[in-house]
């Protein structure tokens, strides 16, 4: 799905890469606020607009074109949802300020999309792991995560198995209607859930092994050190939403429609 | 002075129907490396866990008899504990490796016990080179073959300085070379840091010859235990199954036919090479 | 037969597994697929029953070209038994697991049921047809595995990688399997990297490096080239790096079976003794 491949990550080197994630996520979270903040749609336009400089530098700009055509389709049905409403409780009529407040409203929800997106672009699993655990995060919660994260393409790559070897005694996944459809996945469902099961066993065994649960403070072996970049984005961050909230409250917006 | 030693050691799975060890009586000397070996079932996978508690903590259940090792009454303490004494290596690579990057895992044992970051960064560096991936050690675990990942598991049971390593059929997955490359270098580990190892294999023909102490199992008990040479010629060897190398099975079957080729019974081909050479010389 | 004409094949990641193979196995033939992990045996096996297709040349089982099949189609001559049996498991009952397939091939119920208790007798697994697969032993659910594909008796059994994690006597249970199966002129391919194995058997030896077949004859002449063997990243069988050492004396290189080795060693003494 193209709206999942703007979550994936890629083995770049940025310097939007090397920031904090937990900076970067502050950072996503104020965009996320000042969005909802803002119902008109130049504010909404300039808050995605200052996506752009943030994607180019991290050099992910392919990945996040297919992200926004993935959510392309949802935005579609909002505006299409928004108009209609507004349509038919104004009594029928299409007004330019109407339809602006639809659009509006569809960028709404790209910008909030979009800058989750770049946020997951940007940031490996690694280092979103390493934040989990130096953030107040319970341990087991990040390492479920790394972990998941880890064994992804293990069970991928076992589930391709799974359908060969069922294939290869006469299963045909293809045939049928939807429900004989889904009933072909049992005997690929059942194995891999056996699988996972075995595996996590021998997680759990080895993890044992290595002293798992020998102190309640856990060191680690990376640290997270916040750099210029990062204080940079701190104060871009504070700037943006002081500016935003001064904006909210004493400048007026102008409608696009009121300008032509 | 025994780093390993079990009296009468019986255990049963929970909802088993038989005991999957008995009465096993077994004494492991500092410094020694230890191959056991036996049929399928035989027990010796129960063996291994119960050297650092996983049985019977892990898998519930009682054990009757008594075991101590490096001076530690396992069934008095946690396996977190038995972890900074004895590292235990699996037979599957892939599911002993769960961080990101593979010094992150090597360090993951010595994080869990709270070691400052500048001794844990020591220490992980040691392993790393002491198994030879010092170079692969920013990768990600799913990128490397298996051998690698089997080295990355001894170098993570290596980080926390164990005094003994046990590995239950680690290369089963392996092809042949990498599977001597990683005997190698639990070889080394057992020479130059006096580190004790404990092995299970089926592989004798690759590792007969690093051990003088080996221990056959059968149905769950002891049957042969001492000097591989004495044990890999006798007939209840080859009556329980156990695949016996066939530099020694040749040997065997020459000296019936009356060559002899020295009395001490060779283990790898090397030996039998050099034997024959001997007893072939143009006189 | 199965024909393999220059076939390059890529996985999706464009990592070339394949790069021009070509092989022949006619009806009846032993042959095992060796080389070290990545050179692409199991890629080039899984073109015989179209589980993968080639990008580039075609492969022909018994005359029909793979893509003009579908993999249930050849898989009906063509039985593929996968390395790991927890990969297929999954029924309530032995019996149930070794009729999977005969139903998906559209076998009728009372052959069904005929071709289930052949199958569980061959594997020496009649006692437990009612028991539930995830209960048994490593070793009884790989024969159930097995005896799930020789139900519907293949004329081509392929074997990958069977005898990993298997002791000495089922490894000799397996080698005598393969022998019966030649006796009833199947076609047994087998993927392995077990040396010593393979030279117990004695099979014709395909032996592959990097996505190309390097070497393909008898299986004597291959597992005793040093050369050849080392450019593969495969060991020597133990009694082939003892004549290998014997060289020297005039010895035969190509010795890998333990009773040719004695013959040979022994015929040694006489003509030394008689000299």
């Amino acid at each position: 799905m193209s709206v999942f491949d703007g979550l994936r990550f890629r083995k770049v080197h940025s310097p939007i890469h090397n920031l904090d994630p937990r900076i970067k996520f502050v950072y996503v979270i104020a965009i996320f606020v000042v969005a909802i903040i803002f119902y008109q749609i130049i504010p909404l336009l300039i808050l995605f607009l200052m996506q752009i400089p943030f994607v180019l530098l991290a050099r992910v700009q392919r990945q996040w074109l297919r992200s926004l055509r993935g959510a392309a389709f949802l935005a579609t049905f909002i505006f299409v949802v928004n108009v209609a409403t507004t349509f038919f409780t104004s009594g029928y009529h299409f007004t330019a300020p109407n339809v602006e407040n639809a659009a509006a409203m569809t960028l709404r929800f790209v910008v909030l999309i979009e800058s989750f997106s770049v946020f997951f672009l940007t940031t490996s699993p690694d280092h979103l792991g390493l934040a989990l655990e130096e953030s107040r995060v319970p341990y087991e919660f990040a390492f479920a995560f790394t972990t998941a994260v880890r064994f992804v393409p293990v069970l991928a790559e076992e589930a391709q198995t799974i359908m060969d070897a069922q294939k290869a005694r006469g299963l045909e996944l293809e045939k049928g209607g939807l429900l004989k459809r889904i009933r072909n996945y049992v005997p690929v469902l059942i194995p891999l859930i056996v699988s996972a099961i075995r595996r996590s066993l021998e997680l759990a065994e080895a993890m044992e092994s290595r002293a798992w649960g020998a102190t309640k403070k856990r060191t680690n072996l990376y640290a997270l050190k916040l750099h210029k970049g990062d204080y940079a984005l701190v104060a871009i961050t504070v700037g943006i939403l002081i500016a935003a909230v001064y904006i909210r409250l004493y400048v007026p917006i102008p409608t696009i429609a009121s300008l032509l | 002075m025994a780093i390993i030693e079990t009296k009468n050691l019986t255990y049963t799975y929970p909802g088993a129907t038989k005991p999957s060890i008995v009465d096993v009586s077994i004494k492991v000397e500092k410094g020694e490396f230890v191959l056991i070996t036996g049929p399928s079932g035989c027990g010796k996978t129960t063996l291994c866990r119960t050297f650092n508690g996983l049985v019977p903590h892990f898998y519930q259940g009682e054990l009757k008899g008594e075991i101590t090792v490096a001076g530690i009454d396992t069934l008095k303490h946690h396996t977190y504990e038995m972890a900074k004494h004895v590292g235990l290596v699996f037979q599957n690579p892939e599911n002993q490796l769960f961080a990101l990057s593979i010094e992150k895992d090597v360090a993951f044992g010595l994080e869990n016990v709270g070691v400052s970051r500048e001794e844990m960064r020591r220490k992980v560096d040691w392993a790393l080179n002491q198994t030879g991936i010092y170079d692969i050690r920013e990768r990600s675990p799913h990128e490397i073959s298996g051998g690698q990942q089997q080295r990355v598991a001894i170098a993570s049971v290596l980080a926390m300085e164990p005094e003994v390593i046990v590995l239950d059929e680690p290369t089963s997955f392996l092809d042949p070379l990498s599977a001597e490359k990683i005997f190698e270098v639990i070889y080394k580990l057992n020479k130059e840091q006096g580190i004790t190892v404990i092995l299970v294999e089926h592989r004798l023909d690759l590792t007969a010859k690093y051990t003088n102490h080996l221990i056959v199992m059968d149905q769950g008990t002891v049957r042969l235990e001492g000097d591989p040479r004495k044990i890999l010629n006798s007939e209840e060897t080859r009556l329980i199954g156990v695949g016996i190398p066939k530099a020694t099975l040749l040997y065997q079957m020459l000296k019936k036919e009356g060559l002899n080729l020295g009395d001490t019974t060779p283990l790898s081909s090397e030996e039998l090479a050099d034997r024959l050479l001997e007893a072939l010389k143009p006189q | 037969m199965i024909e393999a004409q220059d076939i390059r094949y890529s996985y999706a990641n464009k990592v070339e597994a394949l790069k021009g193979a070509s092989l022949t196995i006619k009806d009846g033939e032993f042959v095992a697929i060796m080389g070290q992990n990545g050179a692409g045996k199991s890629t080039l096996v899984k073109h015989f029953n179209g589980l993968l297709k080639p990008s580039q040349g075609k492969v022909l089982v018994d005359g029909v070209e793979t893509t003009k099949s579908s993999v249930a189609a050849l898989s009906r001559n063509v039985g593929f038994v996968f390395q790991n049996p927890d990969h297929q498991l999954f029924s309530e009952t032995v019996e149930e697991e070794i009729a999977f397939a005969l139903k998906n091939f559209g076998f009728k119920p009372e052959v069904i049921k005929e071709r289930v208790t052949w199958a569980l007798n061959l594997m020496s697994l009649t006692q437990y047809r009612k028991t539930s697969p995830f209960l048994l032993s490593g070793g009884e659910r790989k024969r159930v595995a097995l005896a799930s594909v020789l139900a519907w008796d293949p004329s081509t059994l392929i074997l990958d990688e069977p005898t990993i994690g298997q002791d000495h006597e089922q490894k000799d249970k397996l080698r005598q399997f393969i022998m019966q199966m030649q006796t009833q002129n199947k076609t047994v391919v087998t993927v392995t990297h077990d040396v010593e194995f393979v030279a117990e058997c004695n099979p014709r030896v395909v032996l592959m490096k990097e996505g190309r077949i390097v070497a393909d004859g008898v299986g004597k002449e291959i597992l005793t080239d040093p050369a050849l063997l080392e450019m593969s990243s495969i060991v020597l069988p133990q009694i082939a790096q003892v004549f290998m050492k014997l060289a020297p004396l005039g010895f035969p290189k190509d010795v890998i079976d333990i009773y040719e080795a004695k013959a040979a060693i022994l015929k040694a003494k006489e003509s030394i003794r008689l000299k």
